[in-house]
């Protein structure tokens, strides 16, 4: 077996991977803080995301010392997740339109938080519950 | 089979496929208990996958306003409620114990014993903070009237996705705190002492995809 001496690699590399998921995270936090919206909200948080995922896999999965035949195994098939969200994203959108087209739901209606539903101090959770 | 001896192999039937896919070769170079775990990990990418799919198309079917999750998951420490906190705190945790979870399978190839066993044990103990906080944050949404079928705050589907997609990680993670919990005990009684630490690597791999799922909840159902 190869693992021996194959998987032993300097503690350095680990700290650094270990720094740069906290900077990432810390940043993806920040999106939310700072409130940003709208397309370059989808864009930061994906990047952020992806960024984390591809360090986790590849040094600390050690992904990037592995043999092809085993990367390949391990990263071939979730491709074809892709097509899945794809496919259902449209099927969903499709299907929100007949809602609003052919159901008469509200375009318009408008979310709820937890402020706008706590000015009440004798609403219980509990009674919401059958 | 294939008589080993003549290198002869079936032509036909069940004995021609296993002889095809055998044929005495190995394809992945890796301790079996790595391939495996691998292959798990590989199908139970297909299940989270399904979960968060299964949310996406819930969430863009449905036409009642989605539930602004900042505000629904902010925490007030005696001021002003800070946004989506606890939330980055588990993932802070989160990604702490992946690190020490990598320098536990660094040093159990060392054959440092001691150090793999306490660093294992940290792993452990920050696993089971980030549940305890998940509890916290369901008993939280549970008081507030979040239900699998119902919620006070907009779409209905977002109790179910909620419940469904944080649980079942969170069953991970507690599977998880048990798997390292067990491999502590045996590389401290010296179970691995001859056969080798590969054990360590292999918790390790559940570990960081246990992470990694997280990261991509924490990006599409916090977050987005």
């Amino acid at each position: 077996m190869a693992t021996a001496e194959g998987e032993q690699h300097p503690l350095g590399i680990y700290y650094k991977i270990w720094g740069l998921l906290f900077v990432l995270s810390a940043f993806s936090y920040a999106v939310d803080y700072f409130e940003v919206q709208g397309a370059m909200r989808w864009a930061l948080v994906l990047f952020f995301m992806v960024m984390k995922a591809g360090f986790i896999t590849a040094f600390f999965m050690h992904v990037v010392w592995e043999r092809m035949a085993l990367v390949l195994t391990i990263l071939g098939p979730p491709v074809v997740l892709l097509l899945l969200i794809g496919l259902m994203a449209v099927e969903g959108a499709y299907i929100e339109e007949t809602r609003f087209n052919y159901r008469g739901h509200d375009r318009n209606a408008v979310a709820l938080g937890p402020d706008d539903l706590h000015h009440d101090e004798t609403h219980h959770g509990e009674e919401n519950a059958h | 089979m294939s008589d080993a001896a003549t290198g002869e192999i079936s032509q036909e039937g069940m004995e021609s496929l296993v002889d095809d896919f055998s044929s005495d070769r190995q394809a992945y170079h890796v301790p079996w208990g790595k391939a495996m775990m691998w292959i798990f990990l590989v199908s139970d990418t297909f299940i989270f996958s399904c979960f968060l799919v299964g949310y996406l198309h819930a969430r863009v079917t449905t036409t009642q306003p989605w539930p602004p999750q900042s505000e629904i998951f902010a925490l007030s420490f005696g001021g002003d409620p800070i946004p989506l906190i606890l939330i980055a705190i588990m993932t802070f945790v989160l990604i702490t114990s992946s690190g020490t979870m990598a320098m536990a399978v660094n040093y159990g190839y060392r054959g440092d014993k001691v150090k793999t066993f306490w660093l294992i044990c940290v792993t452990a103990v920050f696993g089971a903070t980030f549940v305890g906080m998940q509890m916290f944050e369901w008993s939280k949404l549970i008081a507030e009237g979040v239900r699998p079928w119902t919620n006070p705050f907009g779409a209905t589907q977002f109790g179910s996705v909620f419940f469904m997609v944080t649980g079942f990680h969170g069953l991970h993670v507690t599977g998880g705190v048990i798997y390292l919990i067990w491999v502590a005990l045996r590389v401290r009684r010296g179970h691995y002492d001859n056969k080798g630490f590969e054990i360590v690597e292999i918790v390790g791999l559940y570990w960081h995809f246990v992470d990694l799922v997280w990261v991509f909840i924490f990006a599409f159902f916090y977050l987005l």
